[in-house]
């Protein structure tokens, strides 16, 4: 019965041939280890977001008068709505903290190198969108940090010489954050970013199994292959991996569900304290900090003592990342075979991105600013160092098959 | 890496104390949500003293006598003073017109201001009214400076004078010390549920569901150990 | 991969502990995304009982009044019109309130807890028209009837206590929705025990 209906699907479009080319007979590298959970879980969470977005929707109320109350009566009114909102609120957060952990993956095994460039680039992409995805999210709350936050950062398209005026303006559709603003956002973040962002995940998968998985030994698994053909170091991805990302989902769930139900404010930087008062035009908040995933590129905006340069730098900071592919030009991938060096400037950059998150989150002084100064050149380093030491990087021998 | 990291750790602190800005120092609250008849007696406090200018309107109370275990008769009776219906907002009996008229400002809606302000703010600002005959009021704050109310609570507090030496004495008030910090801490619980109403439901539905996933993640683990056996 | 044999057994019963597991964690989640639908605390407050004054409504009056958006009738009935009911039985689909259209108070041959006064909700339980009242004009629908509910979507008929004729589409009587009487002249919609 089952083989029949397979059956006369099978005849009329490949699903089987899909699923077996997508899962049931991915070759997968064998030795994936924990950094190869957060492609998955980003997934998970993308469903998530997905889901309790539409069931916010349903009682939202996207208008400068309605938009606050309408979410503290979703968080007491509505049954369960409660949960539904901190899902999504918490749901919003753990989408950073997996693509930024999957993004560090790729980086420190060259998963962006050649041929996954493009790969790369679909997955900046991703993080782009996703990043006025949650921008645009945050508004619509209306709450004090909602406001100014967007008010803020609006205002950084006011650097743009001789348009930056009028492209304001034109963004809030207001002369200040508005209804007007609000309604646009609503828009953009339930209907259209996220087809975009479905879109990009999709040719984002596509890219990734047309080249293959990279791994942690930077080893190309296609290039030895048994006598069917199969690659030897490599395993279906069903069941293997489809039983591993289960136990990977439980693991991230415990995590989550701790931070949702325990502390859905995440001390603050998930759910701001000013946002539980309502949008107030008249009044700043004392202290105005964007969210915890913007913290790093905000810290770089402080930084620089210059309206224009300060945003270009911003800017800056995301677009270099597009480019590293070309900025890497060593043919050793994974950090396991690279040199010292790399190792360093890696370490380095991370350092540098955490701190310059942390100082994105706190009133700026002085100091501060002068340490935010720093980091923001050892940021940029890290670019500069790894194209100029890449060329002729001394890399230890890598392995013909993956090690376990 | 790790050193780098560890580097980092210990970095973080001092970085942490040069941010630091000018905070009022909090006296600290201790809130139990499980007290339900300090929260009840915070219900009454507030509807005797606060609710006369300041809302609760994203609170129900209906909801309110749910949650804290007050029957419906008890609530209409003992705590609702407008005409209001037992399934309606707690809203103001002061049009914020007429309340901008009178105080400079409408009376800010008081829902969440323990989730805006936090429970120890609140809790330090009602014990923070000090006498200053240059304020409109005649009272200031000392984690609120230039307050634009009056000291509500004078009746059952007294009014705290600055001395010399930079201490307060109090006198007058029909409570001790000790009876108005417990009502000011009575008052701060009921703030910090209306701010939070769900936290038990919360808490309580969080432990089934990490119970849940922790069992999950036991079977998915032996699971994936099962199958990994092939994998050499 | 190696050759070493497999404990399928093993692997079976793992496999649907699982995917039991999995799947009970799939329902839950479900549930609060269909509970909340249901409706909101401020959607049962608006659907609260209703308090009608029903001492000013003359004999063969119809008042409504809008319980949870919908409406209710409370019709006062003369001794004339509840002497014809009983007269009617023959020619109706329910005659004894046999179909829990109403409470067990109101199952009684004037579907109503005082005879005098008659409550139900005004919807046709064809397709949710509200049928007109027709005090005087009813025979016309119904050959020496006086009063009765005639419904103008599809010409459904309801007697004098919201039952309802043979050969039309309505297959139900009217609703009598809970109530209670909270003085002779005060009638409480909506609920029927305790307090509101």
């Amino acid at each position: 019965m089952v083989k029949n209906i397979v059956d006369w699907i099978d005849a009329r479009i490949p699903m089987t041939a899909t699923y077996n080319r997508h899962v049931g007979q991915y070759p997968t590298p064998k030795n994936f280890n924990f950094w190869y959970f957060f492609g998955s879980l980003a997934l998970l969470v993308l469903v998530n977001q997905l889901l309790t977005g539409i069931w916010l929707t349903m009682n939202y109320v996207p208008t400068a008068e309605g938009a606050f109350a309408s979410v503290e009566y979703i968080m007491r009114d509505v049954e369960y709505g409660w949960l539904l909102r901190y899902m999504h609120s918490t749901g919003a957060s753990a989408f950073f903290v997996v693509v930024y952990l999957h993004m560090f993956r790729g980086l420190i095994y060259g998963s962006y190198q050649k041929p996954r460039e493009l790969l790369w680039l679909f997955g900046m992409l991703i993080f782009l969108v996703l990043m006025a995805e949650a921008f645009m999210g945050y508004l619509l709350p209306w709450g004090q940090m909602s406001y100014w936050g967007a008010q803020v950062i609006i205002s950084l398209f006011g650097a743009i010489p001789f348009i930056g005026d009028d492209l304001t303006l034109w963004i809030r559709g207001d002369y200040v954050v508005s209804g007007a603003t609000l309604n646009r956002f609503f828009a953009l973040h339930v209907i259209a970013l996220p087809l975009v962002l479905v879109v990009l995940v999709f040719l984002h998968l596509i890219a990734l199994h047309e080249v293959g998985s990279n791994n942690p030994d930077g080893v190309e698994v296609k290039k030895n292959k048994d006598e069917n053909g199969w690659p030897v170091d490599a395993i279906p991805f069903h069941p293997y991996y489809t039983v591993k990302d289960i136990m990977g989902v439980a693991g991230f769930l415990i995590v989550f569900c701790y931070v949702l139900f325990f502390m859905p404010e995440g001390g603050g930087y998930f759910l701001e304290k000013p946002n539980f008062e309502a949008a107030n035009p008249m009044k700043t908040p004392e202290h105005i900090a964007p969210v915890w995933y913007f913290t790093p590129f905000y810290a770089i905006l402080r930084a620089i003592p210059d309206k224009l340069l300060g945003v270009v730098g911003m800017g800056l900071a995301i677009a270099v990342l597009f480019v590293l592919p070309w900025l890497d030009r060593c043919k050793v991938k994974s950090i396991r075979y690279r040199g010292l060096i790399h190792k360093i400037n890696i370490a380095q950059f991370t350092v540098s991105f955490l701190i310059l998150g942390y100082l994105g989150a706190v009133p700026a002084t002085p100091t501060l600013t002068i340490a935010a100064r720093i980091f923001t050149l050892t940021y940029f380093g890290f670019f500069v160092a790894l194209w100029v030491y890449s060329k002729n990087e001394k890399t230890k021998p890598v392995p013909t098959r993956v090690t376990h | 890496m790790k050193k780098l990291l560890i580097a980092l750790v210990t970095l973080l602190p001092s970085l942490a104390i040069a941010a630091g800005g000018s905070n009022v120092h909090l006296e600290s609250a201790n809130v139990d949500f499980h007290d339900k008849e300090s929260l009840e007696r915070g219900l009454n406090l507030f509807q005797q003293y606060c609710s006369g200018c300041h809302s609760t309107q994203y609170q129900r109370y209906g909801r309110v006598a749910e949650d804290l275990d007050i029957s419906v008769d008890d609530m209409r009776q003992k705590y609702m003073f407008t005409d209001a219906k037992i399934g309606e907002l707690m809203e103001n009996a002061i049009p914020p017109a007429d309340a901008a008229k009178w105080f400079g400002a409408a009376a800010p809606d008081l829902t969440l201001v323990a989730r805006v302000r936090g429970q120890d703010w609140v809790y330090s600002y009602l014990k923070g009214f000090y006498k200053d005959e240059s304020r409109p009021f005649g009272v200031n704050n000392t984690v609120f400076p230039l307050v634009g109310m009056p000291h509500v609570l004078e009746d059952l507090q007294g009014i705290p004078v600055k001395q010399e030496d930079g201490t307060y004495v109090t006198t007058g008030g029909s409570m001790n010390a000790e009876e108005y910090d417990q009502a000011v801490r009575d008052i701060t619980g009921f703030l910090a549920y209306s701010a939070d109403p769900v936290k038990l439901e919360r808490e309580a539905l969080g432990w089934w569901v990490l119970g849940f996933l922790f069992i999950f993640f036991i079977v998915a683990y032996l699971l994936k150990k099962e199958y990994w056996k092939d994998v050499h | 991969m190696s050759n070493a044999p497999v404990d399928t057994g093993r692997r079976r019963f793992l496999t649907a502990a699982t995917a039991v597991v999995g799947g009970a964690g799939a329902v839950a989640v479900a549930v609060p995304f269909i509970k909340s639908w249901n409706p909101s605390a401020k959607a049962k407050a608006a659907g609260a009982p209703v308090e009608v004054n029903i001492s000013k409504v003359e004999p063969g009056q119809l008042i409504r009044v809008e319980w949870r958006g919908k409406p209710v009738w409370v019709v006062r009935r003369t001794d004339a019109i509840l002497s014809e009911l009983p007269k009617l039985d023959g020619q109706l689909r329910d005659p004894a309130s046999e179909e829990l259209q109403q409470p067990d108070y109101a199952a009684n041959p004037a579907r109503s807890i005082k005879p005098e006064f008659f409550i139900a909700v005004g919807i046709c339980t064809h397709l949710g028209c509200s049928p007109t009242y027709l005090p005087d004009s009813f025979g016309e629908q119904v050959e020496g009837v006086t009063a009765g509910f005639f419904c103008p979507c599809h010409g459904s008929k309801f007697d004098m206590a919201g039952r309802v004729f043979q050969g039309v589409p309505a297959p139900l009587n009217l609703v009598v929705p809970p109530h209670q009487y909270v003085d002779d002249g005060t009638v409480l919609i909506g609920v029927d025990t305790g307090a509101a």
